[in-house]
């Protein structure tokens, strides 16, 4: 056992640094240091290089795309994209949809959907969640029937991110009324041009639009595009939610969080010292450190399991719960630092107006980020839900 | 980057594991604390000699296996589930850290008399004023001829009662608080002027106050290496307390929920409400950052001495929020039942109470890791 790099891992190492350095979009740069609100180019943007290069899937088996990598590897990319404040690629397609399509879906599905995942010619939104179905997802109500070769999908999805500019949708609909809640359940890939779709925009509390309503009105959807056997669905939606999971805890991006802070409070003053000589507020980053670092090791202790062949269960649980919580405290820490300067409402640049936003440049996003990220511990099954899954999975209670 | 076990790794934890299911079940716990000398002196000689247990975590030269500190977590892990009094922590972490850093003729004499279960070695480190401050040392060494005169008072030395050597730190010059002067000796237990009041601690093991009284020792009994030297033998048993109470907690939260299976209140098994289950839940949670710290501390001993201590120090601040976390809820849990003598789950909470403040508290880890990692 060790925790050191290999020589091999080191020089992987400085090859992603470098590939990073050389290739990371200076636009892209840009507006993620002013703090604009990204566009879908801008995205896709980053997505395209990685793919260019081999990169954009490491997780993924090799026959389908993926990079062969070791979990090592794959540790030390996800590590250095963060610490060069890489923007995270959108998980719908690459993390969410395309695991199922290659563990249930048909060779069809495999050959149409994997490539234009991969490339980001199809960007994907997640229709999961209704008004009447948030943490108790298996009582939706979205429903289809059959006729002929087609199923008629008719509701209402809700919190459907990025839908706005999606092309295609995974979407969990009943197909059985009549059975027990998870067993009639199924898993529906749609092409978000069908007539019938609507995209509603969701503005949440910082001001963003990344949140939609999806309403669905007699959507023909063709019977191959069902993953899995009719009915179920909810075996992919299990496997969804446990891959989602491991990703959730979101190590490398919260360390990067906890050394901006760092640097944010070695420059803010609190009185004659830097604020993070203020002997509260540097408790509060150093007990954050520390618990990122448990978070870390643990993470690191489900791979090592994970290695081992046990695959990611309800452990990951407490990846989520755990890192879900750091990222809000951090963004709490951030807000705290502004000070006065958390308060002016910066909505981006109008027409011809390129004034500076007010105060210093970090300020302006740390309350709509603190405000945002109370979105992590409600989403992918709320805590309260993960607390649930333990309970019920690991402690058998 | 690897974190598995090795085979050897999952052997000894299995062999481990067995022996002490067998001798260590609560009512034979109980009896050896009621016992005269509070243990069973046959257990630590089964586990040197029968198990060859003791041998693990030293050098193939010293007649040992090979191993170190991932051998020592891994049985410090082991006897935290059974809340065991055996002196693993004083006599192979301890005695046998400073010595295999320090190496000479006193190492070469006195690691296998370890490895064979003859030598038991106490830490007489602490002194009624100092609390966690490793160099806030009245207790003397002055040079005379080839040896040193020693006098002065250690507090609260695990194990003492039991041991045939003594780790003593003493100032041979400076300041009562500066860290230059400040040794360490390792001495026969009854050396003429020693003296001890022996008593029981709250967590089931034996400890005395110990005198020195003009107690002459010769030069040899000096491992050089100063204060350098006993932090870094301290960061080593700070981690493993770590690795203890990754044992006491996952087995506080395991019999927490057996618990509340059986546990019939309003009509039902009180595990089955949630309330119930989202603390166990949470339990669970903070029993897995133990053990997660207890393996990063474990891993980072061989860095630098600031990086090595910024890392400890993490370990030990983490360690004791969450095993303060998981045994007030473990108690909690159990009801009345929890606090009475009757059911092993309080005597886990009381040791791990003490591991909470044992080598420094949460308190004075968070200081020592801030001021190592942020500017003044």
């Amino acid at each position: 056992m060790d925790i050191d790099f290999s020589p091999e891992d080191l020089a992987f190492r400085d090859e992603v640094r470098t590939f990073i350095a050389e290739n990371y979009p200076a636009e892209l740069r840009g507006k993620q240091d002013e703090g604009d609100e990204l566009s879908k180019e801008d995205f896709l943007s980053w997505h395209r290089i990685l793919h260019k290069k081999g990169w954009v899937a490491p997780a993924w088996p090799v026959e389908y795309g993926g990079t062969g990598w070791t979990a090592t590897q794959r540790f030390i990319f996800s590590e250095e994209t963060a610490r060069a404040d890489c923007i995270r690629l959108m998980p719908f397609g690459l993390s969410m949809v395309g695991p199922v399509i290659y563990t249930f879906g048909t060779p069809e599905q495999k050959a149409k959907f994997l490539p234009r995942i991969l490339s980001g010619e199809d960007w994907w939104c997640q229709g999961y969640s209704e008004p009447g179905a948030g943490s108790d997802l298996a009582s939706l109500r979205t429903k289809a029937e059959r006729d002929g070769d087609h199923y008629v999908v008719n509701g209402q999805k809700t919190w459907t991110t990025m839908a706005q500019h999606a092309d295609w949708g995974f979407f969990l609909v009943r197909t059985n009324p009549d059975v027990k809640q998870q067993e009639g359940i199924s898993f529906l890939l749609i092409d978000m041009k069908t007539p019938g779709i609507e995209v509603r925009p969701i503005i949440t509390l910082g001001g963003e639009h990344e949140v939609n309503e999806v309403f669905l009105d007699n959507v023909r959807v063709p019977i191959e595009n069902r993953v899995y056997e009719e009915d179920k669905g909810w075996t992919c939606a299990k496997f969804l939610l446990a891959h989602e999971r491991t990703g959730i805890a979101g190590v490398a991006g919260s360390k990067r969080g906890i050394e901006k802070i760092k640097e944010i409070a070695t420059t803010e003053m609190d009185g004659d010292k830097p604020l993070l000589s203020n002997p509260f507020f540097r408790r509060k980053v150093a007990e954050l450190e520390m618990d990122l670092t448990a978070l870390e090791y643990t993470e690191l202790r489900t791979l090592a399991g994970e290695a081992a062949g046990k695959g990611p269960g309800p452990e990951s649980s407490v990846l989520k719960i755990k890192g879900s919580e750091i990222q809000q405290r951090i963004t709490e820490l951030a807000l705290e630092a502004a000070g006065h300067y958390g308060a002016p409402y910066f909505r981006g640049f109008g027409e011809g107006d390129n004034e500076h936003p007010i105060g210093p440049d970090w300020a302006h996003r740390t309350a709509p980020s603190y405000f945002n990220v109370r979105k992590t511990t409600i989403y992918g099954g709320s805590n309260e839900v993960q607390r649930g899954i333990i309970a019920k999975m690991v402690l058998g209670l | 980057m690897d974190l598995s076990y090795n085979e050897t790794q999952g052997m000894l934890r299995e062999t481990l594991a067995r022996f002490l299911a067998d001798t260590y079940d609560f009512e034979s716990r109980k009896k050896m604390l009621a016992s005269p000398t509070g243990r069973d002196p046959g257990i630590w000689k089964a586990i040197a000699t029968e198990l060859g247990l003791t041998c693990a975590p030293f050098a193939e030269e010293h007649g040992g296996m090979g191993g170190g500190a991932i051998e020592n977590m891994i049985m410090m892990e082991e006897f935290g589930k059974v809340i065991a009094i055996e002196p693993w922590l004083q006599t192979v972490v301890i005695g046998g850290g400073a010595l295999k850093h320090a190496g000479g003729a006193l190492a070469e004499a006195t690691i296998p008399a370890i490895i064979s279960g003859d030598a038991i070695i106490a830490f007489a480190y602490a002194e009624p004023q100092g609390r966690y401050n490793l160099a806030d040392i009245g207790t003397t060494a002055k040079a005379d001829g080839a040896g040193y005169i020693l006098n002065g008072h250690k507090g609260v030395v695990y194990a003492a009662p039991w041991a045939t050597h003594l780790l003593v730190t003493a100032r041979t010059g400076g300041g009562r608080r500066d860290r230059a002067g400040v040794e360490l000796f390792l001495i026969e237990a009854n050396r003429p002027g020693v003296t001890r009041r022996d008593y029981p601690t709250v967590d089931g093991f034996m400890a005395s106050e110990v005198y020195f009284e003009n107690v002459a020792i010769p030069g040899e009994a000096l491992l050089t290496g100063g204060i350098d030297l006993i932090e870094r033998v301290v960061d080593e048993a700070t981690v493993a307390v770590c690795a203890e109470a990754s044992g006491i907690a996952r087995t506080m939260v395991n019999q927490t929920v057996e618990y509340t299976k059986q546990r019939k209140q309003f009509g039902q098994p009180i595990g089955k409400f949630q309330v119930l289950q989202h603390r166990m839940s949470d339990m669970f949670v903070e029993a897995e950052q133990v053990s997660s710290m207890a393996l990063m501390g474990t891993l980072k001993l061989d860095e630098a001495a600031d990086a090595r201590k910024a890392a400890v120090s993490m370990a030990k601040a983490k360690v004791g929020k969450s095993l303060k976390f998981v045994g007030q809820n473990a108690i909690q849990t159990h009801g009345g039942i929890g606090i009475t003598m009757e059911l092993a789950i309080g005597h886990y909470f009381k040791r791990g109470t003490m591991i909470e403040g044992q080598f420094g508290s949460i308190d004075h880890h968070l200081d020592r890791f801030e001021a190592l990692s942020y500017p003044a």
